[in-house]
């Protein structure tokens, strides 16, 4: 459905644009339908400008993007429109994606006007409440209410709510839950769960390993840039084969499984050792 | 206050009766009750030139203030929104107007034209203060520009001119109000120091076209302060109430200076 | 050294009232001890570890006390305060990292920082220099400007400048919530290895993450809406935890090993409670699988088992 061919990103830097930084390079990549792939990276592993980039609000500098076989980049006017309806994104801070002067449900409303201009009123709301009861959100404690009045969590899903009106195959979801609390998390990790079972293809895009592994079918593993590695999670989680996937398994904090340091455990635990 | 004034020089010419320019009354009378604020020294009423000079006052705040907004609001955020090749463009554009002398561009076309009258002045003090809207606008439509709400109007399927219209401009509602105040004020300074020196228009009657009369026929050695003191006071007390009404807006359209 | 806090209560002023942020809280951190201080946003446990080190202008000192040592701390008095900050009890602030002043380079940043201290920054340079090398950073950091470093090398630089002095008591809030995972681990480490090589005596680590505290910390307190939920050492409140609360929490985690399909985790449905005007009695009630109506009156924190306090009716 979605695909990456070599995409790379560069960007110009330094006075007068002088030097080159590499953001992306020649990265490929496939999302089928009702399929999670999971893009795991650190901080400037370029995650976030892929995602940008699939979105279409970063050009691609090298490779291409096609979704459905088709090339994204010549998009313009009607037919970038028409590749909204199919991709949509939602991304980290829930705080800023909301114009912050406005109420949270203008979000949705421009969608209205851009997709749906001549649905009637009550027929509008009929499907805005359906959206809203997909994401487990209840419309009288949402609608009507401004951004700093809901919490992280409501916010998020609202963004999916919002995704949803318009029937897309793909989500791009960057660091959706990165900022909320870890009760919250669960619960729009599930959401992304049960989207999934109904047939939506989605891009989990996060720097932590966990969350990677709870939810996703493929897993690809950036770092710098470049792929190292990739294939499903079951695999890459269970028998890393590339040293920096290890070395990133290693450094998640579990609670089954103690941190090593020369052979004993960082915490000495009261009757152990010490 | 400023309201006050507005509605003096609205209504002062229609209960006034007689033109500005008219000889009506005895020359160099203090001001009483037939005469309001005296004569000039050709038996004008100063009272009559005083509203209808409030009224091209007015005129040239609002038009060449309007002007100049619309000028620095359409390449401030077209700049910043745009960036790249298009911002580099309109800066030199920008930086070009900023440099000009105005005052030696003005004494050229003074030249030319023979009548001149208060819209184009208005018009030419319009042309040539935009510049700082323009600089302080591309700023601020830069940093909204990253935020992530405009990437999800884009992902609604927003073009650029309606993201500027609907996502950002109201954000900086308060921002642009003011500065349409700013300019507002300066173009009633501007327009008053060049119908001072002599630049303004050519009919009608203006505020700094009355202090112009009064030093060119002498009202200070002849103790003649009716004749400046008013449009002199005239158009420091609109000005000043102008920026004041500045300083209160801040307030209340900065929700959490409220708080406070 | 030895913390004992008392019943303290702490209230923010607003202009809607007062947010009852921390609202009798009592516990102690013994010599050498790392505690972890978990819950989730608004639970107060910035709040906690602010107001031990200085409270801000809207914070208001309401009821409690802070023992240090034997000594009560003077936490409502500001100026008192001073003698201790540093020296006895030290902070490394939430997002410390973005709060140096890019236009410093850090060196001349670490000395004005001592001279505010009174302390020569000549005299305690060497120790400054070994201390980088523990954390990891070369000496020539102290030249550059914190906008050339990565967050975690900036945020080890604060822990260092933090822990110079070498404090009885460390607080450290969320110092690895902005980071990467491998510079997460390599922070945490560090703040064990301050601990066992003297630089601090004891630790409070707040987070939100309960993993990482499971991996360094020695005990762990749990808060919920202000108030202590339940308090234990690491190892026993992850095997067997008492409160409803912890016990959601922990099933919350996705670790790696846990898939979707295999076992769906649960979330907890709802929201903390408003700390404007907060409900009577146990606050955790409505969100509570386990709530009955003796959880109408807030259940007092009790022992359970050795060093293991829970508040809650059920557990206890």
């Amino acid at each position: 459905m979605l695909r990456l061919e070599a995409v790379s990103k560069t960007y110009r830097v330094g006075t007068f644009g002088g030097r080159e930084l590499v953001a992306v390079k020649e990265v490929s990549l496939e999302v089928r339908p009702g399929q999670v792939l999971s893009l795991i990276g650190e901080s400037g592993s370029g995650k976030s400008t892929i995602g940008r980039m699939i979105l279409r609000l970063t050009r691609v500098s090298g490779g291409r993007i096609t979704f459905d076989g088709v090339d994204i980049a010549g998009f313009k006017g009607k037919q970038l429109r028409a590749y909204y309806r199919g991709v949509q994104g939602v991304f980290q801070d829930p705080f800023s994606s909301y114009n912050p002067i406005f109420k949270a449900d203008r979000a949705l409303e421009l969608v209205r006007e851009t997709y749906f201009p001549r649905l009637g009123g009550s027929r509008w709301r009929d499907k805005v409440e359906a959206s809203l009861a997909a994401v487990r959100l209840d419309p009288g404690q949402v609608l009507g209410r401004y951004p700093h009045q809901l919490s992280g969590g409501q916010l998020q899903r609202l963004l999916v709510a919002r995704a949803l009106l318009l029937d897309i195959r793909l989500l791009v979801a960057d660091e959706i839950i990165s900022m909320l609390d870890a009760s919250t998390r669960i619960d729009v990790l599930n959401l992304l769960g049960d989207l999934k079972a109904r047939g939506l293809g989605i891009l989990f895009i996060t720097h932590d390993l966990s969350l990677g592994n709870y939810l996703s079918d493929q897993a690809v593993i950036l770092r710098q840039g470049v792929v190292v590695e990739e294939g499903p999670t079951e695999r890459v989680f269970g028998q890393p084969r590339h040293p920096y996937t290890r070395t990133l398994l290693a450094s998640v904090p579990r609670l089954d499984r103690k941190w090593q340091r020369n052979g004993h455990p960082v915490r000495e635990s009261a009757g152990e050792g010490g | 206050m400023v309201l006050a004034f507005l509605v003096l020089a609205v209504v002062g010419p229609l209960i006034n009766g007689h033109g500005p320019n008219e000889y009506v009354g005895p020359p160099a009378q203090r001001p009483s009750a037939a005469w309001w604020f005296g004569t000039t020294m050709f038996g004008q009423d100063v009272f009559a030139q005083f509203v209808h000079g409030l009224r091209s006052t007015f005129l040239v705040g609002l038009l060449g203030g309007a002007l100049a907004a619309v000028i620095g609001m359409v390449i401030g955020f077209t700049a910043g929104y745009r960036g790249g090749a298009v911002d580099e463009g309109l800066n030199m554009v920008t930086n070009v107007v900023l440099v000009i002398p105005t005052l030696a561009v003005l004494l050229i076309i003074a030249t030319y034209l023979k009548v001149r009258g208060v819209v184009p002045e208005a018009i030419f003090i319009g042309l040539f203060s935009w510049p700082w809207v323009a600089r302080a606008i591309r700023a601020q439509t830069f940093s909204l520009a990253s935020r992530d709400f405009v990437d999800l109007a884009r992902l609604s399927g927003a073009g650029g001119a309606r993201i500027v219209v609907t996502e950002i401009a109201p954000n900086m509602s308060s921002y642009l109000f003011m500065t349409f105040i700013l300019l507002f004020g300066g173009s009633v300074l501007t327009a008053a120091t060049l119908d001072f020196i002599g630049l303004g228009p050519t009919d009608g009657m203006s505020l700094g076209l009355m202090m112009n009369n009064a030093v060119l026929w002498s009202a200070l050695p002849l103790g003649m302060w009716w004749w400046f003191v008013p449009p002199g006071l005239g158009i420091t007390m609109i000005v000043g109430a102008l920026y004041i009404m500045n300083v209160g807006l801040d307030e209340v359209f900065n929700p959490k200076l409220r708080e406070l | 050294m030895s913390l004992k806090v008392d019943n303290l209560k702490v209230w923010y002023r607003t202009l809607r009232g007062d947010v009852r942020a921390l609202d009798g809280v009592t516990f102690g951190v013994a010599d050498g001890e790392l505690v972890g201080l978990v819950g989730e946003s608004g639970c107060g446990k910035s709040t906690l570890g602010k107001s031990l080190i200085r409270l801000d202008g809207r914070m208001r000192h309401v009821d409690g006390t802070v023992e240090l040592d034997g000594k009560e701390l003077p936490i409502g008095d500001d100026a008192a305060m001073n003698r201790f900050r540093f020296k006895e009890v030290s902070i490394i602030p939430q997002y410390a990292m973005s709060a140096m002043n890019p236009t410093r380079r850090i060196g001349k940043l670490a000395a004005e920082l001592l001279e505010s201290r009174g302390v020569r920054p000549a005299g305690v340079r060497e120790e400054l220099l070994r201390r980088l090398e523990l954390v990891g950073l070369a000496p020539e950091v102290l030249d550059r400007y914190p906008i050339e470093l990565s967050g975690g090398m900036r945020q080890r630089m604060v822990m260092v400048l933090s822990t110079l002095l070498n404090p009885s008591l460390l607080i450290a809030d969320e110092v690895t919530s902005a980071l990467d995972v491998s510079t997460q681990k390599a922070v945490a480490e560090t703040l064990v290895d301050f601990r066992d090589r003297d630089y601090v005596k004891s630790t409070i680590f707040i987070t939100h993450d309960l993993s990482l505290v499971y991996q360094i910390a020695d005990s762990v307190v749990v808060m919920y809406a202000g108030r202590l939920a339940e308090k234990a050492p690491t190892d026993a409140l992850v095997a067997s935890p008492r409160h409803p609360y912890t016990r959601m929490l922990l099933a919350a985690l996705p670790e790696v090993g846990v898939r979707y399909g295999a076992r769906r985790l649960a979330g907890i449905p709802g929201s903390p409670p408003s700390l404007l005007d907060p409900p009577k009695g146990c606050r955790f009630r409505d969100r509570c699988p386990l709530a009955f109506d003796r959880c109408a009156t807030q259940p007092p924190l009790t022992e359970v088992a050795p060093d293991h306090h829970v508040a809650c009716w059920k557990a206890s």
